[in-house]
């Protein structure tokens, strides 16, 4: 067992786990934060996804213990400080980019991570950064168009609805 | 003007804020104080002889609190299948025990032999492995055909061979239709096979069993699309629970597509050891674990055989198909390729005769049963594929030949035994013609090919049976259960109204659309009304969700329910009013005397109700709660007109889906923002399908493609946006709302045009190619153009 001491989403926290406990079980069970969720076992669905020092990464593949000392973000801090949604959640709602919501915090987090490095990204660089993180649900037509909404671009002409 | 509020309008869905923020209560963000963990021993051997199971190491390890094998369960009820198949000798079905945990014999690769329970999940795992399982492996039994074969070994030893039902449809056109084959100008015949795939929700599936022995009551938390028909199934066929003791919550579901319809195991399972142990019991799968223990779907081999007279009017179609049943029967899947399948062969087209032979068989691998569509898209596949191939062996453009063989008089009995309501093929087919720019496709190939690419165009319409269905009729068809739905609207003292639906919402979008209806009806808005769904201890006996039926059944369940609530408040508005009860109108909220400027307002009635001071007590009752229950008189039948243009890379054989457009009918919409959410979604795992997805079982009935590492999930790169229009609208005349049903629609659509594109494409650069089988991999397109 070892005590770990990390930021969640601006709160310091800490816990003792084991060795093998992934970021991800970690969160969910000893941090209660169920947003983040699991969808494979694999590294390949980025149901998972958080940022870890600004970085998004997949927390089922990371060890609790590798977070020591890091500052994660999740999606329950994604909301503005007044609780309104982000840009990007609101784009999520405003252009429905979610059904079951399963895959949906860790599609934002992604979406989140893409626009922080590229601030105004075409379909096809959105499709690409998205493929770790799968949606079974939506078709992806209305994630992407979300994702170049939250970016400013006028998706009105994107496609034909 | 597009309506901001009320039924037709985009309202913007209310269960997003939840899901944006984290906030979302699935299955598994459920934790109960005092909970064990339990983890499956599953067989890693497709079929074998169970010799004996030593617990005692395993016993010993820590944190085990017990563990359960097949012994536990003798003398329990095994899981139940819900749909009896006569066959076409009018014999029933052959129908296999199958219990909880494998009692002798293992019979697919994570057919569960053993559950350990303990403290934590890793604990549960580690005692699993110290389990002594001696299993003697048998010869696997997983190509249909050899299944079929004399001499095969067989999954169930007591019923004999692996044939579960030979089932004819409909019987007596059989002389009938081989005459009309054997007498017609051309015959077209085309051989495929439909793709096993896996539903694959991104939430795996999870159960909680909770008891409490204080009032001997059980809960179980699941992650079901129907929480009724698992209190049902369970409670009066597996465990011997009354439903009153019984109480079944589905919360958040993330995604269902089929395969959380059905009673598992797992759920069983938990309920029945929560009691045994007094401790809440929870399962979580993994991912690779929902691969072999999730139903399967599709997993059908066909021969379709389409008749033509001299001038091209169809005939007579012939079908011969083999269904895979898996190793035991889940809970719908006999129905899926017989009434579910059958019943849709005539498609668009007013071919006379119809016969559909099905085989249904037992093989070593995980059950099929139902997914999303669920013997629609097999059926219209294949029509549709053969129908692409006879207008390239007649020269004749494969649009001209669909339209003139279009239905275009409604209501219309078909040859399989169903009546479709309404529908307008000539019109889908126009509109798709239009959205798709197919007059444009020539310059579009030419584009193409000037940078090295073959392009094709695949067109293909489709029809469904949605809103399942008329109990009376499915009952008559080997349904073991009632198919209504139900809905209670309780109106509260100051107006505000909760509405409690027998349909799930697992990414449907219910709790907003559903209000929309209500405040329609009623002119109030929509953020006075909430849904409940997902609780048998809530809700009343509904049915659940699925077959694109929750508004054209529960809707309409909710509507009559509704339309009480108005007859009643308009009683009371009438004493308030001191009005003769046939002068109320109710309108915006307000009841007014009709021809007066008298009126009183919604939240006036509703108080009088739950504070009736001045109340007609002698002739009304207090407060203002109906419940009604609604069973279809007939299916619904949405239908449309699909196209996908592609392009092959010759050198690679890889398939883009450079376009794709769908034109659907189905009837009134109450949300469109979140139809045609639900056309891309059906679109993008139609176009899995086609190209990527594939349940590969190797001759051992080891599954190949477990993960997500092996089973190719569409993402976001692989799809194209879509063009979905659903202006085309003939309204269902049976159900209140006029609605069909959308949720299926873009998976059954589908497949056939994403193929006979392909085809097109290939024929176009002068390949002999006239079918490739799904999925169409790279590899497969190389094959077929160099072979
Ligand atoms: S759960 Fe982490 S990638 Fe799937
Ligand atoms: S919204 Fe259901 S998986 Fe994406």
């Amino acid at each position: 067992m070892a005590n770990i001491t990390m930021t969640v989403n601006g709160k310091s926290v800490s816990g003792e786990v084991e060795g093998r406990t992934l970021l991800v079980d970690f969160l969910r069970t000893d941090l209660r934060l169920t947003g983040t969720h699991v969808g494979c076992d694999t590294s390949q669905c980025g149901a998972c996804t958080v940022h870890v020092d600004g970085i998004a990464v997949k927390s089922c593949t990371m060890l609790a213990a590798e977070a020591d000392g890091a500052d994660v973000s999740t999606i329950e801090g994604q909301a503005n400080a007044d609780g309104s949604l982000s840009a990007i959640q609101a784009a999520f709602q405003e252009h429905h980019g979610l059904q079951c919501g399963f895959c949906t915090p860790g599609m934002v987090m992604a979406a989140a991570d893409l626009l922080k490095k590229n601030a105004k990204p075409t379909e096809a660089e959105v499709r690409h950064h998205l493929e770790g993180n799968i949606c079974r649900c939506t078709g992806y037509h209305n994630i992407v168009k979300a994702i170049m909404a939250a970016s400013g671009q006028d998706v009105s002409q994107l496609a034909a609805e | 003007m597009p309506k901001d509020s009320g039924i037709g309008a985009s309202s913007k869905r209310r269960e997003d804020v939840r899901f944006l923020t984290g906030q979302g209560q699935y299955t598994d963000d459920i934790n109960i104080h005092g909970q064990t963990y339990v983890h499956f021993v599953r067989s890693d051997v497709a079929h074998g002889k169970i010799n004996s199971i030593d617990t005692s190491a395993a016993e010993a390890m820590p944190g085990v609190v017990r563990i359960f094998t097949g012994a536990d369960f003798e003398g329990i009820g095994g899981l139940p299948c819900g749909w009896q198949v006569t066959d076409r000798h009018g014999e029933a079905m052959k129908e296999p025990a199958h219990p909880v945990l494998a009692q002798g014999k293992v019979r697919h690769v994570g057919d569960p032999i053993a559950a350990v329970i303990a403290e934590s999940l890793e604990q549960a795992r580690d005692a699993g492995e110290a389990l002594n399982i001696d299993i003697e492996e048998l010869p696997a039994v997983v190509d249909m055909k050899a299944a079929l074969s004399e001499g095969s070994a067989t999954v169930h030893d007591d019923l004999g061979d692996n044939l579960c039902y030979d089932w004819g449809f409909v019987e007596e056109n059989k002389g009938a239709v081989d005459e009309a084959i054997k007498n017609a100008a051309h015959v077209t015949t085309l051989e495929l096979v439909n793709n096993r795939l896996v539903a694959n929700p991104m939430e795996p599936r999870v159960a909680v069993g909770d008891y409490n022995r204080a009032n001997d009551e059980s809960t179980l938390y699941t992650t079901s699309q129907n929480p009724h028909v698992i209190r049902l199934l369970m409670g009066a066929f597996v465990l011997g629970i009354p439903e009153h003791k019984l109480r079944v919550v589905a919360p958040d579901v993330g995604g269902g597509f089929g395969t959380k319809i059905f009673h598992y195991a797992e759920e069983a399972f938990c309920t029945f050891a929560a009691r045994q142990i007094n401790r809440p019991v929870k399962w979580t799968a993994s991912r690779s674990e929902a691969f072999i223990s999730d139903a399967h779907g599709r997993d059908h081999v066909t021969k379709i055989e389409l008749a033509l007279d001299a001038d091209n009017n169809f005939t007579a179609v012939r079908t011969e198909t083999l269904a895979n049943m898996g190793a035991y029967l889940s809970t719908f899947a006999p129905s899926v390729p017989t009434w579910l399948h059958g019943t849709l062969m005539a498609g668009n087209y007013k071919t006379p005769l119809i016969y559909v032979n099905v085989k249904a068989v037992f093989t070593n691998t995980v059950p099929v049963d139902a997914y999303r569509g669920a013997g629609r898209p097999e059926a219209t596949y294949q029509l549709e594929r053969v129908i692409d191939k006879a207008a390239r062996e007649l020269g004749v453009d494969p649009i001209a030949l669909r339209r003139q063989n279009f239905i275009t008089e409604f209501p219309y009995a078909t040859p399989v035994a169903v009546e479709y309501d309404t529908g307008n093929y000539v019109a889908t087919m126009d509109k798709l013609e239009e959205i798709a720019d197919i007059s444009g496709f020539e310059a579009r190939r030419k584009a193409s090919e000037a940078n090295g690419k073959l392009r094709g165009l695949g067109v293909n319409c489709y029809i469904e049976a949605c809103g399942i269905a008329p109990s009376n009729l499915v009952g008559q068809l080997g349904a073991r259960a009632g198919l209504y739905d139900a809905a209670t609207v309780r109106v509260n003292a100051t107006g505000s109204i909760s509405v409690m639906v027998g349909a799930h919402s697992h990414g449907q979008g219910h709790e907003t659309a559903f209000p929309q209806v209500v405040a329609e009806m009623l002119g109030i808005d929509e953020s006075m009304i909430e849904i409940v769904h997902g609780d048998s201890s809530k809700i009343p006996f509904g049915m659940g969700t699925y077959g694109s039926r929750s508004i054209a059944v529960c809707g309409s369940a909710m509507v009559r329910a509704t339309e009480k609530i108005i007859n009643k408040a308009k009683k009371i508005a009438s004493h308030l009013l001191e009005a003769s009860e046939a002068d109320i109108e109710l309108k915006d909220g307000q009841f007014t005397v009709a021809g007066t400027d008298k009126s009183c307002a919604w939240g006036d009635v509703t108080l009088a109700a739950y504070v009736p001071h001045n109340y007609p007590l002698d002739n009304i009752e207090p407060g203002l709660e109906e419940t009604a229950f609604y069973d279809p008189s007939n299916f619904t039948y949405p239908s449309g007109a699909y196209a996908c243009e592609v392009e092959v890379d010759p050198d690679t054989g890889k398939v883009t889906v450079e376009r794709f457009s769908a034109a659907d009918d189905f009837g009134n919409i109450i949300n469109p923002m979140i139809v045609t959410g639900q056309v891309h979604g059906g679109l993008a795992q139609g176009i899995g399908q086609a190209l990527m997805e594939n349940c590969a079982y190797d001759e051992n009935g080891q599954l190949l493609s477990a993960s997500y590492m092996d089973y190719a999930m569409p993402r976001a790169s692989d799809v194209p946006f879509y063009a979905v229009d659903h202006s085309c609208q003939t309204p269902c005349t049976h159900n209140p709302l006029g609605v069909k049903g959308c949720g299926e629609a873009g998976a059954i659509g589908s497949p056939p045009s994403v193929v006979n594109a392909v085809v097109d494409a290939l024929q176009s650069a002068g390949h002999n190619v006239t079918h490739i089988d799904m999925p169409v991999s790279p590899s497969r397109v190389w094959a077929a153009m160099n072979s």
